[in-house]
């Protein structure tokens, strides 16, 4: 319990630090070990796959938005409504604590979760799906529709990227 | 190998990533085949796919990539994946349902069992190792234009 709670102290200073930096490098780099703690959180919960993708998809968040950053270091705009945003901010920041702290009453404690559809998955799957691996055999064989899903939100996130970004049919002004 | 161009970074980077992008690509694909026997899968395999070839491209510059894998070749890939995850869901018709795990199961820890889920994770790899490598393509090519423009 003692690591998990050093990781959450780190992670919430990295994200300070990314919020406080003066240029866009270092708070990229901030968002980068917040990414890391996310992962090492993970390993020390015993999820190795989730750990494995969170650290993949980190480094080439990273690499994205330092090629996208490092040659232009936008300034930070400062608008005159500061204090109306700011009021507008708490408030939703009560809202959220208000209906966090309803919410979290009724669920399980931490490290004692309700299993009723998981007990099924670990005593069956093996037999079931033949998959040694039982997070793969869940999102392959007993949530295949959730796959599907996030395979076609995928596909269709490149191919609308490559329409906006595309430089055939361009006009030139 | 790969032949020396006078674009991209220094030797040194240059001769760490002739010795490393295809370890990575090698990891990557390892990651695909067996993710139904260890962890990983077709999504953490494909990323480390397209972070291999992110690694040549920031080391030695994008001719060289693309004489790899050319823009084309990598949207072929993605739609290649998207439509084979989606002709394995629809041959579940032939036994039963959709999505319907037709193939026998086989025996465990072996390569080839456990049905259709390694033949869903390589067609999510490819569809996962490919896009990621057109977003950042598409996105780098954008900069340098807009670098032109100035």
């Amino acid at each position: 319990m003692i690591e998990l709670y050093s990781l959450l102290i780190f992670m919430i200073i990295g994200a300070i630090i990314a919020i406080e930096a003066k240029d866009l490098i270092s708070s990229v780099v901030a968002v980068g070990t917040v990414g890391l703690g996310l992962s090492i959180t993970f390993l020390v919960l015993k999820a190795p796959d989730i750990a494995i993708t969170q650290l993949v998809v980190e480094i080439l968040c990273l690499i994205v938005l330092i090629r996208a950053t490092i040659k232009e270091d936008l300034s930070f705009s400062t608008s005159g409504r500061w204090a109306f945003s700011t009021l507008i901010t708490a408030g939703f920041i009560a809202v959220f604590l208000f209906v966090a702290c309803k919410c979290l009453k009724e669920l399980p404690e931490f490290g004692y979760p309700t299993m009723r559809v998981a007990s099924t998955y670990l005593k069956e799957g093996l037999t079931e799906t033949g998959a040694t691996n039982l997070v793969s055999s869940v999102a392959l064989d007993y949530r295949a529709y959730d796959t599907l899903g996030e395979v076609t939100v995928l596909f269709t996130a490149v191919i609308g990227v490559l329409a906006i970004v595309r430089q055939v049919g361009r006009k030139k002004s | 190998m790969i032949k020396e161009d006078e674009k991209g970074m220094s030797l040194i980077v240059k001769t760490i990533t002739r010795l490393t992008a295809g370890l990575i690509l090698l990891y990557g694909i390892y990651i695909v085949f067996h993710g139904h026997v260890s962890h990983g899968g077709g999504f953490a395999g494909g990323v480390m796919i397209a972070l291999s070839f992110i690694h040549l491209m920031l080391a030695y510059g994008k001719e060289v990539v693309f004489r790899k894998l050319s823009k084309a070749a990598a949207l072929f890939f993605v739609t290649l994946g998207a439509i084979l995850f989606l002709g394995i869901a629809l041959l579940g018709f032939a036994k039963g349902h959709f999505l319907l795990n037709f193939i026998s199961k086989g025996e465990p820890f072996k390569l080839f069992s456990a049905g259709i889920i390694p033949y869903c994770n390589i067609a999510i790899g490819l569809i996962v190792g490919a896009g990621f490598f057109v977003i950042f393509v598409a996105l780098v090519s954008l900069k340098f234009e807009k670098e032109q423009k100035e």
